[in-house]
């Protein structure tokens, strides 16, 4: 009888558990200086930070949100970048192919903070909207880092101009 | 106290409700679930409005092979899917519409064609797809009956 109620909860429960993970949102950790002095910024104590599934479930960025997405270069890894541009903008790159880059349509731009130690947009262009993950919200761990994350542009990276 | 039996009958309802809306949730996003595909992309194959089970376990694993089709999220707009077949993966030669030169396609991406390509839009058009964005590979029609086909190639 016991064995059959804990069959019945684990069935239920993790689904419960995985659907609440998919729609809400979960902690991970932060690895990497890319997103210095926003995250990590001391290398070696790392960040946790809460990445909001709800909030990008419309597929609805703002300019400065870091958001999470899965790797163009490599769909197993996913990394934590701020939006620089959306659909288009006109940005002015650092080291990408072409000086100025129009963001196509349903595509943003992506960088890290940490200008010259990022893998990011700079690299390997405009990455699609459908690649995007998860919003990160607030910083959990430490304690001493506790900490919401704002959604801001340093003012040399703000777009050329916007869509017309 | 026939408000509290109404409560908990009520509660024991939504609970139930919940419980099977999340075991539906995760067999339709990790296991397979059903697509209805329109347009004329990829006639012959598959017509407008035919029904297709998908299964979502080979992406996730990374085993997909050339000449499967996959579903996947449109590149310029993620609320949109669509159904191409896998022609190019990383570092296949293949040949687009602009710039009208073969390339090489890049690491972590596919190269996706519909099979009627006078009339799809497709990589030829938008140029090698993120990996990232495949969500499932088809595995057979389900509909209309009497086209019940395995669309898988081994």
């Amino acid at each position: 009888m016991w064995l059959k109620s804990i069959c019945r909860s684990v069935l239920f429960g993790v689904p419960i558990g995985v659907t609440f993970l998919d729609t809400v949102g979960y902690v991970a950790r932060v690895e990497g200086i890319s997103m210095q002095p926003a995250l990590n910024p001391e290398s070696r104590n790392t960040d946790y930070v809460f990445l909001s599934r709800w909030a990008v479930k419309d597929y609805d960025v703002k300019r400065g949100d870091i958001i999470s997405l899965v790797s163009p270069k490599d769909p197993n890894q996913k990394i934590i970048k701020r939006v620089v541009a959306l659909q288009g903008d006109v940005v002015s790159t650092l080291g990408y192919r072409n000086q100025y880059v129009k963001v196509p349509e349903g595509h943003c731009w992506v960088e890290g903070d940490h200008t010259g130690h990022t893998l990011d947009s700079n690299t390997f262009g405009p990455v699609s909207l459908g690649l995007i993950n998860a919003k990160a919200v607030c910083i959990v761990w430490p304690p001493s880092r506790w900490q919401n994350l704002e959604t801001k542009l340093p003012d040399n990276r703000k777009p050329i101009s916007g869509p017309y | 106290m026939p408000f509290l039996r109404i409560l908990g009958k009520t509660c024991g309802f939504v609970g139930y409700v919940i419980q099977y809306a999340c075991v539906t949730h995760c067999t339709f996003e990790y296991l397979g679930d059903f697509v209805m595909c329109s347009g004329p992309s990829m006639e012959p194959t598959l017509e407008s409005n035919n029904i297709l089970f998908t299964e979502h376990v080979t992406p996730r694993m990374q085993r997909l092979r050339r000449g499967d089709i996959v579903i996947a999220k449109s590149p310029s707009n993620p609320k949109q899917n669509i159904c191409k077949r896998i022609v190019g993966l990383p570092g296949d030669k293949v040949r687009g519409h602009f710039p009208k030169r073969s390339q090489i396609v890049p690491r972590g991406h596919v190269w996706l064609e519909g099979d009627n390509s006078s009339n799809s839009a497709d990589s030829r058009v938008y140029g090698p797809v993120p990996q990232g964005l495949i969500r499932s590979r088809v595995v057979c029609r389900v509909w209309p009956l009497d086209k019940i086909t395995s669309l898988t190639e081994y």
